[in-house]
């Protein structure tokens, strides 16, 4: 068996709300092989919002480790966190959120330049990506005039650009019709068919069901670890 | 599929700023600045007005002190000039209109003479005397003033002989009847033909046009610095000394309506020079200790060019310092509403800030971002500013006649100082961007 891919080992975390102490999680352990195909669910406030934040190195977790590639990113200074999420992670929201000003190609390829690669050389990339998601006619087309399902199609090609170990999705469907939340499960499914290794947070159980583990949590602490 | 390093080492998270990587924040900025091109445009307004006042002022201000100074240094910067001037309390008997008062007033021979023998380091003494005339050509007329001077007034003076010559020392000592024109008086009283040759008429005597001099400037105009002199004086006619002596006598007599006044003057100006520029203040002083002891009343007025350059010189370092901080306020303001919008934007982009940090961009990237923005806006401005501010003079010059000097540097200042405003009030804003928890900028709507 290959070495875990996402690996977190006794992880917490503690916000300081003025004089309250939340735990938002109180010590959780798991592991992600490459290519797997994962689902976080659990009821609003059971910290998967906390868990997503620190599995895309947008937070550090106050005690604990979290190793990604086998590398551990758990007290990385700000500048070298940029530096993995750039590099190694692919982001999927909720809210699409695409920079408006910037074209769908544009979009695609800002990853890319935080990575400093020469403009012609992403470009390509981007416009290969933007047609395997569908969008190849609609590469100068600013965000507001895209459909949902479309603007998620961006986000997705963006989260590809990169190359990423990982592919985070924070609710990907939340804001979508079923039509349109249909076609996004079908390019996730796509992707874990070539072997790319997806983690979905999501309270939607028929998002949930489509992944090959489901991961539940509750209250700060994994309830449930489920392959199926 | 693609070729990405792992971002294992520290390394790569302080790759510098490459050339590429600044040349698409700055059009991405560019680009952001032409969506809000209304806004973009109402923020840089001070810099501009800022950066234009300046430049345009400082041309301006310029202009006024060359002339000012061009006319001090054509009356010779080594120079001391005494004038003869009515005594204030004479000057009342006078307008009173006793009838036959013969004013006795002014630089005597005895004081030039007094003057080359005690006073070391006077090489070269000029005395002139002026009377107010008509100039006739046949029926052309034209009030000027009649200058009796010596044949080295023009090298003293810093004047050229435009046509012709000065007259020479046998022209004095045979007291021969000729003149040499100022460049202003010819086309008034030949405006068709040379000069040069013909005659002018004063009073009741001829003179024949041996010369006439080269015009400097717009002496009647800017004229302040010197005495009180009405715009006739602007024309001159110059005749040797010994033979104004001649014809006029030591006294004058001016008719006036009903009643007329005799001055005895014997030298209206004199001019003294002296052999070095560092004595020139020295020997200004003997001379006004010469004179007050020899002079009851002060009927005389002493001007030295070079300390008038100096005050002229004072007065324009006063207005550059007055300037500099009516810039420096503008340019304050200016930046304040930059910085104003600036910090509007950032939490208008809240949102695009935390996207790009979660898609890699370090904090320096952002700083960048805004950075770039910001130098670009108060850049554009100070651009604007500067076109402007070279505009305005060359329309003042051509409306309204005076002269402008836009020298190379206060452009060059202005625009820089304007870029620096930006680089100053637009830190704030970016860093504090940057500083932003890219997981609440996230959730910012």
């Amino acid at each position: 068996m290959s070495a875990p891919i996402v690996k977190f080992k006794d992880v917490t975390k503690t916000y300081q709300m003025g004089p309250v102490t939340v735990e938002a999680l109180r010590g959780v352990s798991f592991a992600i092989e490459p290519g797997e195909y994962i689902s976080i669910m659990g009821s609003s406030g059971c910290g998967k919002s906390t868990l997503l934040n620190l599995l895309g190195c947008l937070d550090r977790p106050t005690t604990g480790h979290y190793f990604l590639g086998g590398q551990d990113v758990s007290q990385m200074d700000d500048d070298a966190l940029s530096a993995v999420r750039g590099a190694r992670l692919g982001f999927i929201f909720q809210s699409y959120n695409l920079i408006q000003q910037l074209s769908v190609v544009e979009n695609i390829e800002v990853p890319l330049y935080y990575q400093d690669w020469p403009e012609a050389a992403s470009r390509e990339v981007a416009h290969k990506l933007a047609a395997r998601v569908g969008l190849a006619q609609r590469l100068d087309h600013k965000p507001f005039e895209l459909s949902g399902g479309q603007q998620q199609r961006v986000a997705i090609a963006r989260a590809l650009v990169n190359d990423p170990l990982v592919i985070l999705a924070d609710e990907p469907t939340g804001n979508l019709d079923s039509a349109s939340g249909v076609e996004i499960l079908k390019i996730f499914d796509e992707l874990h068919a070539q072997g790319k290794t997806l983690i979905i947070v999501t309270h939607d159980p028929t998002v949930g069901k489509r992944a090959r583990r489901t991961l539940r949590l509750c209250d700060g602490l994994i309830e449930s670890d489920v392959r199926h | 599929m693609s070729a990405i390093n792992p971002p294992a080492s520290h390394e790569s998270a302080w790759r510098g700023l490459t050339v590429a990587r600044l040349k698409r924040a700055v059009r991405l900025g560019l680009r952001s600045l032409w969506q809000h091109r209304l806004r973009s445009l109402l923020t840089v307004l001070g810099i501009v007005f800022g950066v234009c006042s300046v430049i345009a002022m400082l041309a301006i201000g310029e202009g006024a002190s060359y002339e000012a100074q061009e006319q001090i240094k054509s009356l010779g910067s080594q120079n001391i000039i005494l004038r003869s001037v009515k005594p204030p309390d004479e000057q009342k008997i006078s307008n009173q209109g006793s009838q036959s008062y013969v004013l006795n007033y002014g630089i005597t021979y005895a004081d030039a003479e007094r003057i080359q023998a005690t006073i070391p380091n006077v090489t070269v003494i000029l005395p002139a005397r002026n009377i107010r005339e008509y100039a006739w050509n046949i029926s052309k007329r034209v009030d000027c003033e009649i200058v009796g001077t010596v044949p080295w007034y023009p090298t003293m003076r810093n004047q050229r002989v435009a046509q012709g010559r000065f007259f020479t020392d046998k022209d004095m000592a045979t007291r021969t009847s000729v003149c040499v024109l100022g460049a202003e008086m010819v086309p008034l009283l030949f405006p068709l033909e040379s000069p040069l040759g013909k005659h002018v008429r004063v009073g009741g005597d001829y003179y024949q046009v041996i010369g006439v001099m080269e015009a400097h400037g717009h002496e009647a105009k800017t004229d302040e610095t010197t005495e009180t002199k009405d715009k006739s004086a602007a024309f001159r006619m110059f005749v040797p000394l010994e033979t104004i002596k001649m014809r006029y006598g030591e006294v004058l007599m001016r008719r006036r309506s009903g009643s007329f006044e005799a001055e005895r003057v014997e030298l209206h100006e004199l001019t003294v020079k002296v052999a070095s520029l560092e004595t020139v203040t020295g020997v200004a002083d003997a001379i006004k200790t010469v004179l007050e002891r020899n002079h009851k009343k002060k009927d005389y007025q002493i001007d030295v060019p070079l300390e008038m350059l100096r005050r002229a010189e004072r007065t324009k370092q006063i207005f550059n310092i007055v300037l500099g901080s009516i810039a420096a306020i503008s340019l304050l303001v200016g930046g304040i509403g930059i910085m104003n919008i600036m910090l509007a934007s950032v939490t208008e982009r809240t949102r695009e800030i935390g996207i790009r940090r979660a898609l890699g961009a370090r904090r320096r990237d952002i700083i960048i971002q805004f950075l770039v923005e910001t130098v670009m806006l108060s850049g554009i401005g100070g651009i604007m500013g500067v076109m402007l501010g070279v505009t305005i003079p060359l329309i003042v010059s051509h409306t309204a006649g005076m002269k402008t000097i836009i020298t190379l540097w206060s452009p060059l200042l202005a625009f820089t100082i304007s870029a620096l405003v930006g680089v100053v009030f637009g830190i704030y804003p970016a860093v504090r961007a940057a500083n932003m928890d890219p997981v609440e900028a996230l959730r910012h709507e």
